[in-house]
């Protein structure tokens, strides 16, 4: 009888300290969950690696090695430090500050030991950073008509096929605009880099947050 | 860092510290090595803890990094799984926890805790099971399934320093600090000894390590009780040095022990000495 009450007690004692150990560590994994996620929601500026997979499984694959980091020859990127705003370790880099030189053979992704950097890239001019956009029509000098600037049509490694110099007319007055064009585009920065206004006229989007059409490195 | 001082003896200096001074010199080594890159432009050593290439040729991978990442659902890079499989290797042959010891930065940080700890007299300690870090790990898994990032990664206090020193230490610093705080002021031993999931992870691998500590002298043993006060995992050495018969085994089977080899160190007796899990 005596043995039996202790050995419901310890059963009982044992079911309580499971539970308690999953209740723990349910709650330690909501937190370290909730926080992964949230850190994992990159911002507008910062801009991944060529080759790097659909965002919400990069911070998956990629171990924050710094590998790509080291094989850059611009030192074009970076790895992000605990309280950025960009997930801690992972790749990134500003388009103003250092922009990708598109290097004909993309050292960062041969680098990448995890393929977080796909090497289904083998053509730079493939590659899908983002997509630059013409933040500023109201700044660009171009469109304004303050003088004569096509500097980030000139910038672009890729000029007559990722940006063009389109002749507009608003009542009498004609104008170039530099025109993105989407598909050809990688998001190397060049362009926003080039800008010669204060604020960058033209600015490189995420490919996540431009969601074009992403579906030429699968 | 002498965590006691020990008795006059014939012992000299040296003896009483020297797999303390091996060690430090390795942990400190193995940095200066990946900051011969960034601060000289030698890149003997490339990446960091998680991911890292010797002399431009073999690639070396982190495998509980990569264990959450397969958890994720990514698909790894050979090269990563290749790393990694020579890393397990590695610690397959010398001792799983030999990472904690001998080349984890935050190792330095906890042993620096615990000697002021000492210093101090804190002996004030909150008490927490072991198997905790085990449960960490397994919670470090699970969540990395379900968010498919690579969870523990976004909390590591190990890669948080390592990464800051190589690359940029951003706010890593106060992660550090926690930890060094939480070991000095609330658990004696805290972070390495029972919260730790890389720990736990290293001492899974030991547990079929091939290089352990053992006890052969173990009759000489005056029951001073140094080797205890010392190891950062002291229930591993009672079943060898003080065993139920006296044909049990002196070698310290139990893959807590991180082969640190301050027990060799600090023991007068000189019972202790470093041998294979055979004997
Ligand atoms: S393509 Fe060249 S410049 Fe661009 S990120 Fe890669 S290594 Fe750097
Ligand atoms: S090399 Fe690959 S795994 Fe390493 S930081 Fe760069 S993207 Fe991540
Ligand atoms: S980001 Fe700018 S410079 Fe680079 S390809 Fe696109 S338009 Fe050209
Ligand atoms: S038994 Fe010795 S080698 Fe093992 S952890 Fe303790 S002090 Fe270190």
């Amino acid at each position: 009888m005596k043995s039996n009450m202790s050995d419901r007690l310890n059963r009982r004692q044992f079911i309580g300290q499971c539970a308690h150990t999953v209740g723990s560590m349910s709650i330690l994994g909501l937190l370290l969950g909730t926080y992964t996620r949230q850190s994992a929601s990159t911002p507008a500026r910062a801009i991944r690696p060529p080759g790097a997979i659909a965002e919400e499984d990069f911070t998956g694959a990629c171990v924050r090695c710094g590998l790509c980091v080291r094989d850059c020859p611009y030192d074009t990127l970076k790895l992000a430090e605990f309280g950025s705003d960009v997930a801690t370790g992972t790749p990134y880099f500003i388009a103003r500050d250092i922009p990708c030189e598109m290097c004909e053979d993309i050292p960062c992704v041969a680098a990448c030991p995890t393929d977080a950097l796909s090497k289904d890239l083998t053509d730079i001019r493939d590659a899908d950073m983002g997509v630059a956009v013409l933040t500023g029509p109201d700044t660009c000098y171009s469109v304004t008509g303050v003088a004569h600037c096509r500097a980030c049509y000139v910038a672009c490694p890729i000029r007559d096929e990722a940006i063009t110099m389109e002749q507009k007319r608003v009542g009498n007055r004609i104008y170039f605009e530099p025109t993105v064009h989407a598909q050809h585009c990688t998001g190397c920065g060049k362009c926003e880099q080039g800008c010669v206004t204060e604020e960058a006229s033209i600015k490189v989007l995420p490919r996540h947050l431009a969601k074009h059409d992403a579906g030429r490195i699968a | 860092m002498s965590e006691t001082a020990p008795a006059a003896t014939e012992r000299g200096l040296w003896q009483r510290n020297k797999w303390l001074l091996l060690r430090r010199t390795t942990q400190f080594s193995i940095l200066f090595l990946f900051l011969l890159g960034p601060w000289f432009g030698i890149w003997w050593l490339k990446g960091n803890l998680a991911s890292s290439v010797v002399l431009d040729t073999i690639g070396l991978t982190d495998p509980f990094i990569l264990l959450q990442s397969l958890a994720s659902g990514h698909a790894a890079g050979q090269a990563a799984v290749f790393g990694a499989v020579i890393v397990l290797m590695f610690y397959l042959l010398v001792g799983g926890r030999v990472y904690c010891s001998w080349v984890c930065p935050i190792n330095v940080v906890t042993d620096a805790a615990n000697w002021l700890r000492n210093r101090l007299k804190l002996n004030l300690s909150w008490q927490l099971k072991k198997s905790t870090r085990l449960w960490i790990m397994v919670m470090a898994l699970a969540t990395s399934a379900i968010t498919g990032a690579i969870a523990w990664e976004a909390v590591n206090p190990i890669t948080m320093l390592q990464r800051g020193l190589v690359f940029g230490m951003g706010l890593a610093w106060v992660i550090v600090l926690a930890v060094f705080l939480f070991d000095l002021v609330v658990t004696r031993r805290g972070w390495c000894s029972h919260l730790c999931p890389v720990g736990a992870f290293y001492g899974l691998v030991g547990k079929r390590s091939l290089v352990r500590m053992n006890a052969p002298e173990r009759t000489a043993c005056t029951d001073c009780g140094d080797c205890f006060r010392v190891c950062p995992e002291p229930h591993v050495i009672i079943p060898a040095l003080k065993p139920e018969k006296d044909t049990d085994t002196s070698v310290i089977l139990d893959s807590d022990c991180t082969n640190c080899g301050r027990c060799i160190d600090v023991c007068d007796e000189e019972v202790f000495r470093f041998s294979t899990r055979f004997g």
